[in-house]
């Protein structure tokens, strides 16, 4: 079982790059329409110093993105469950920074900021900042109403209950907004490097995509998608393994009832 | 109207004198009642849904103030324990941190609050579980953790609402007894609030029978055994008495109006 759950995946992976390995072979399809994996895999090593440079940019704008958002994020949150005044006030313009798309406000943005890495990373906060608010909120009040009868029993203190209840509590919901906020920090910061073009020094994956498209290097293109989504999966697990160590043994029990 | 004298030699430990519960929607919950209980009495609260006995029990333990009549705990007034129907332990926290936790929300130095918690674990016959998380209990061996909770901070009332209600009955008798030995031990003082015909009349040395539609006191039933009572009290023709007696004593209350 512990094995199958990474083996599937794998083995799927490997006969979908066989049969588009195959498919080209066959047809003879031309690199500059679509690659072959072997030719995707050539370019990646000829083309890493290259590739490696912008794939640190981006992964830098993508965490400290992610630091932003989660910072962000966690303090809203705790505002809103401290007042519903606070929270019937703060909500809507969270929802309108989730439903706004990020390609529309990005240009501003970059035209209102100078620095280059300041004007991606808020692109890509604001992208990736509503799962954390929205899973801390759910979380700091998804407290079992048992428990919290006691603590108003036992006369707990605010800081108390917050500290010894709501914290706890709210754990798992906020592992899951992590997971989510991840991958949409990498993909906020790819968007805003697409729309912020060639501007500056510091040139990410999607430059890169941008650039090899200009110069038909299809090839480039594939191990720069390929090296992004490698990197989503890598912080999805990552976080997902924090998250078991953080919650340990019980939150199964929490989120799948009894 | 009056349920029960109180005795002479005792003064009464709670004293409730025409205790009102009305909704702000207009719903009566409970109709005014007045009961006395003398210190260190096995009280049970019996009735159908909805006759205001969990009502009553929040009011004793101040989780909710009646809406007129005044329910006074003697003076000075003596610390309680509440157990809920369901375990409510923090999933998070192993058997002695959960035990511990009125302790510390009261401030009890750690120092101080470890061997009290080892005492109350050893209580209910759970020093070796000290360790574990609630998730890797059986339900009965959570709702002792529960009851250790509760006798940790020493009390002299104990209120229980239906606290083995959700148990198998074995098992549930094994806990009667057990809170019976711990009852003459302690000296407490418990009101214990249940569905059970049977374990009313194992359990109480008094039966208060309750009515819905509005909530109501209809009878107080002296069980006038012995403790200790073992488990051939069960099955005596007396036990069979009581229960037949309170069966259609809750029978009546059902088919009277008010």
């Amino acid at each position: 079982m512990k094995h199958t759950r990474w083996a599937l995946p794998l083995a799927l992976l490997l006969a979908l790059l066989g049969l588009w390995q195959g498919a080209v072979m066959l047809y003879d399809v031309p690199a500059y329409i679509v690659p072959s994996p072997l030719a995707v895999g050539h370019t990646l090593v000829a083309d890493w110093p290259l590739l490696a440079a912008a794939w640190w940019n981006t992964v830098q704008i993508t965490l400290l993105a992610f630091g932003v958002a989660v910072v962000l994020g966690v303090a809203v949150a705790f505002l809103m469950v401290q007042s519903r005044w606070l929270e019937t006030a703060l909500f809507p313009y969270a929802v309108l920074l989730q439903v706004t798309p990020i390609v529309a406000i990005a240009p501003l943005i970059i035209i209102w900021v100078q620095n280059t890495t300041a004007s991606l990373v808020i692109c890509a906060s604001i992208v990736a900042l509503f799962p954390v608010i929205a899973n801390t909120t759910l979380g700091l009040r998804s407290v079992h109403p048992g428990l919290a009868a006691y603590f108003r029993l036992q006369g707990a203190s605010r800081w108390q209950t917050l500290w010894r209840l709501r914290i706890p509590s709210a754990l798992p919901y906020f592992f899951v907004g992590l997971r989510v906020a991840a991958g949409l920090a990498l993909i906020g910061a790819v968007v805003a490097e697409f729309v912020a073009g060639t501007g500056g020094s510091s040139t990410g994956l999607a430059y890169q995509i941008l650039q090899a498209g200009y110069q038909l290097n299809i090839p480039r293109m594939f191990a720069a998608l390929g090296l992004i989504s490698l990197t989503g999966i890598a912080f999805f697990a990552l976080l997902a393994g924090l998250g078991k160590l953080c919650l340990g043994r019980w939150h199964e029990s929490e989120l799948g009832g009894r | 109207m009056e349920a029960g004298e109180p005795l002479p030699t005792n003064p009464p430990l709670i004293e409730i004198d025409a205790a009102e519960l009305v909704y702000p929607n207009g719903t009566r919950a409970l109709q005014p009642v007045s009961l006395q209980v003398p210190r260190g009495e096995f009280l049970t609260l019996i009735g159908p849904s909805g006759c205001g006995k969990s009502s009553l029990l929040k009011m004793l333990a101040g989780l909710q103030a009646p809406t007129s009549g005044r329910v006074s705990l003697g003076a000075p007034r003596p610390r309680l324990s509440y157990v809920f129907q369901e375990p409510t332990l923090m999933p998070w926290a192993s058997v002695a941190t959960n035990v511990r936790l009125p302790l510390d929300l009261a401030g009890v130095p750690r120092g101080e609050a470890e061997p009290r918690v080892q005492d109350a674990l050893a209580l209910v016959g759970l020093a070796g579980s000290a360790a574990q998380l609630p998730r890797e209990l059986s339900g009965g061996m959570q709702m002792r953790v529960s009851i250790a909770r509760a006798l940790v901070t020493e009390p002299a009332l104990l209120l229980m609402d239906e606290p083995f209600g959700a148990l198998d009955e074995i098992t549930r008798n094994k806990l009667d007894d057990e809170l019976l030995a711990l009852w003459q031990r302690r000296g407490l003082t418990v009101v214990f609030v249940t569905h059970s015909i049977h374990e009313a009349v194992y359990l109480s040395q008094r039966v208060v029978v309750m009515a819905a539609r509005p909530g109501r006191i209809v009878e107080a039933l002296p069980i006038d055994e012995p403790h200790p009572r073992g488990p051939a009290w069960r099955v005596s023709q007396r036990f069979a008495e009581h229960a037949a007696a309170l069966q259609n004593h809750l029978l009546a209350a059902s088919e009277a109006q008010p």
